[in-house]
């Protein structure tokens, strides 16, 4: 099995929501252990009733998480990571409001025992605009967006829906590879940020995929490329955010498909398991009989 | 025996406007109790005369206002700079000219290694000097294929490592797909590890494990003895994380008897909120020391020119170069110059681009207004770029500068052709105009980016002339006189130690470089070339010939 840790890279620029986003995966990790860098500990990284134990390095998280503080040498931490025990099965990392997440993300590349499930990054929606203006913060806000696998778009309670509109469509030409999902309090599905769960090898279909998101699996695959099968799903427009799964191609080999926006990760593997893959998308904007030709064949 | 000691010199040159020249100086209890003629200071009774100095010329020790203790970490590695170099013991090691030059000393210094296992750490690398050649783990394999080897380059950003290193830290791999990692024909990687991310895995198999923010306690007495060699008694260390075992261990060694030098850390804004750090820096500011100064934040707002990630105004870099990136964001920074100045800390502020320096000249002025303080004395440390509407700002809001005067001579070439272009690379450490601004202004090393010594450094303030020889922005060459005033009392000013160092009169520390000719008089070209005899410090005598 592939016992490389999915690691997620969260950026976006100080008050995009960041805390709020990680606070919330937190409360919903539902058994899972997620271990959260940050840069430091600074105004409350996590809500204090989430917090069990606390020393100068780490936070101890109710339910396995942990949260650890990093300084300026994020490196050391991962590779202390893993070596923790138990091992987590998420690893969050959430950058600096300066820090470029694309370049964060490029680091996970060569750690063993890593790989990297996709970058975030959130953008405030009252703000975002402005900022990408601001004399000093404009070029970061901009490179920011554009190293994004999967931009969400905060704060839309606070203003009209044309204006979450208006948003989201600069926000798709700022960074038109991205998929962008939006988000009043933080309260996203965990696998639209952290990526689809295995369980006993198999993916599965979201238990909480609640308001506004799809989940789906598909068990009818047909032999295939499976990089060309990947890349298709990622770029052909079919309104996934994430998905995950098992594929056999032509010669009997097993491959694990990892998709998020229009970045996507073949590994071979040695597994038993079934093939199958699941999908997740916004409510309705998946596009469930492309995805099904797709995968027949 | 009287507790007054008299020395006489050829020469003291006093650096106190009131009296700027004598023949003695009168010692006690380590403090200065007068400079003039031996008359006058036997007015104050009984005295041991000391006539060691009679050939020799006196000046208030020399003042470092931007260095780092890993200057002193580094020489227990192979040197493979480009230019010669001294290492604390005073051997000079000549520059390594080629890639093949390297390669032989490197080798040398394997052969004296008894352990087997134990890597082999080389620093200083300059490839800007050998047509930017790339140095090669295969280049490096020919130093050793069974223990790992690596080199870091003077720009710290950038390590070269043999096959060796790569396989021990899992690197050794085709298909990595890392900007900071270049690939060779066959797909792995050719050995050059670009950024400290992806240095930092390799980093403990090749002999740099240890952050180097941190002093260490050899690290720390080596750098004394280039103090020492190099006429310095009070330097700082910017920055330090200053971990509660590093500043015991600091508190120490600096602690005991001979230790020579006046050690400033400022301590590293990263890695704790706001809030914290001002609490952990009060904290420190109670643990200080005479020898030993805490109480200080260092804030890194760009990162550099010549590694494009300082950040520029319009029109930005002359190659178009992306603009460099931020290191704190602006809401942070305006955060902690207002907690810093409600509870009367110094902060010195990294920043080499000039649109880095313009955020905090517009960060502070709204903090100053909130928290007023006409002493602050909060600088702008290396401030390469700036202009004069800034100088004059940064003066009309009580900031000090402190410029990075030999930059200019090792890479001042590499930023008239390719980094910022002619206009502006004429102006990068813009002493005249600093002074004529008004500004306080020190001058610096950032050993060991460059070597430590700073009648080198008053040299290049006084010369500005670039490795290759040219000189590069002649309307900002200083006075003799301004640079030793830079090198002394200009940097006192910006530590907030002026009224205990800088200058040799009544009631401050005895702090003097002995030098074996008189920089006032000697042709300003040969001012980097004054032989040091050694330091008094606070009155204990510090010959170089015996450290
Ligand atoms: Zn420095």
């Amino acid at each position: 099995m592939n016992q490389e840790i999915p690691v997620i890279v969260i950026g976006g620029y100080l008050g995009a929501g960041k805390t709020t986003l990680v606070n919330h995966l937190l409360r919903n990790a539902d058994g899972c252990r997620i271990a959260i860098l940050v840069n430091e500990f600074g105004d409350l990284p996590i809500d204090s009733d989430l917090i069990e134990a606390q020393d100068d390095e780490m936070i101890a998280i109710s339910g396995g998480c942990i949260c650890c503080s990093f300084g300026s040498d994020m490196t050391s931490a991962l590779i202390k990571l893993s070596s923790h025990n138990p091992v987590p099965n998420y690893v969050v990392i959430e950058a600096s409001g300066v820090a470029m997440p694309g370049a964060v993300a490029d680091n996970i590349s060569f750690l063993e025992g890593f790989s990297l499930a996709g970058v975030v990054v959130l953008a405030d929606s009252e703000c975002i605009q402005a900022q990408a203006v601001d004399e000093y913060l404009g070029d970061t806000i901009l490179r920011q967006l554009s190293g994004a696998d999967l931009i969400v778009q905060t704060k839309i309670d606070l203003i009209s829906p044309q204006m979450v509109s208006n948003v989201c469509s600069w926000l798709t030409s700022v960074n038109p590879k991205a998929q962008i999902v939006a988000t009043a309090q933080g309260k996203l599905p965990p696998e639209v940020i952290l990526g689809v769960e295995m369980v006993a090898g198999q993916p599965q279909s979201s238990g909480h995929a609640d308001a506004g998101y799809d989940s789906t699996v598909f068990t009818e695959i047909a032999p295939c490329d499976p990089d060309c099968l990947a890349k298709e799903l990622a770029t052909g427009g079919l309104g996934i955010i994430r998905s995950k799964g098992f594929v056999t191609d032509y010669a009997g080999q097993k491959w694990l498909i990892q998709i998020v926006g229009e970045r996507y990760d073949v590994t071979p593997m040695v597994s038993s398991e079934q093939d199958g893959m699941v999908c997740i998308g916004r409510k309705g904007a998946l596009d469930l009989g492309a995805i099904g030709v797709i995968f027949a064949g | 025996m009287s507790n007054t000691t008299i020395f006489s010199a050829k020469k003291i040159i006093t650096m106190n406007s009131s009296r700027p020249e004598a023949s003695h100086v009168a010692v006690r209890d380590g403090l200065i109790l007068g400079a003039g003629s031996l008359e006058e200071l036997a007015t104050w009774g009984e005295y041991t005369l000391d006539a060691r100095f009679v050939d020799k010329v006196l000046m208030p020790g020399f003042v470092e206002g931007h260095a780092h203790t890993m200057e002193g970490s580094l020489w227990t590695k192979v040197y493979c700079g480009w230019f010669d170099r001294a290492d604390p013991n005073g051997k000079l090691w000549t520059g390594a000219k080629s890639v093949d030059a390297v390669i032989e000393r490197l080798q040398e210094a394997e052969t004296v290694l008894e352990d087997p296992t134990a890597p082999l750490s080389g620093w200083q690398l300059d490839p800007i000097y050998m047509d930017n050649t790339t140095v090669t783990r295969a280049d490096l394999d020919r130093v050793s294929t069974t223990r790992a080897v690596g080199v870091l380059h003077a720009s710290g950003h950038i390590m070269n490592v043999n096959t060796k290193a790569l396989e021990l830290a899992g690197m050794l791999k085709p298909g990595l797909n890392h900007p900071g990692i270049p690939l060779g024909a066959d797909g792995f990687p050719t050995g050059e590890l670009k950024g400290p991310e992806v240095m930092t895995p390799v980093g403990p198999f090749v002999g740099y494990e240890r952050s180097m923010l941190d002093a260490d306690e050899a690290g720390l007495r080596n750098f004394a003895k280039l103090c020492v060699r190099t006429g310095t008694t009070t330097i700082t260390d910017l920055a330090s994380r200053m971990d509660e075992k590093t500043v015991d261990m600091m508190l120490r060694v600096t602690g005991e008897p001979n230790y020579p030098v006046r050690l400033m850390p400022f301590r590293f804004f990263m890695g704790l909120s706001a809030k914290e750090l001002i609490a952990a820096v009060l904290a420190l500011k109670e643990r200080t020391t005479d020898r030993l100064r805490m109480g200080q934040i260092k804030i890194i707002v760009d990162g550099s020119i010549q590694g494009f990630s300082a950040r520029l105004r319009w029109p930005g870099y002359h190659n178009d170069a992306p603009n460099g990136l931020w290191y704190i964001a602006p809401e942070h920074l305006s955060e902690l110059l207002h907690l810093a100045l409600e509870a009367g800390l110094q902060v010195h502020t990294h920043t080499n681009g000039d649109q880095a320096t313009q955020l905090v000249l517009e960060k502070l002025a709204p903090a100053l207004q909130k928290h007023p303080n006409p002493n602050h004395r909060f600088t702008l440390q290396h401030c390469q770029l700036a202009d004069s509407a800034q100088f004059r700002t940064a003066a009309k809001l009580g900031m000090c500068v402190n410029l990075f005067a030999n930059h200019h001579f090792y890479w001042g070439d590499e930023h008239y052709a390719l980094t910022v272009g002619p206009d502006r690379a004429t102006r990068m450490n813009a002493c005249r105009t600093a002074l004529d601004s008004g500004v306080p202004m020190a001058i610096h090393s950032d050993a060991p980016v460059t070597p430590l010594g700073p009648l080198f450094t008053a040299w290049a303030a006084v010369n500005r002339i670039t490795a290759s020889g040219r000189v590069q922005g002649e309307e900002e060459r200083i006075q003799v006189h301004e640079a030793l005033w830079a090198i002394t009392m200009g940097a006192a000013y910006t530590l907030h130690l002026d009224g205990e160092i800088g200058s040799i009169e009544t009631g401050k520390k005895a702090d003097f470089a002995v030098l074996d000719a008189d920089p006032t008089v000697c042709d300003p070209i040969l001012l980097k070339d004054i032989g040091v005899w050694g330091t008094v410090q606070g009155g204990r005598i510090f010959p170089a010939s015996n450290l």
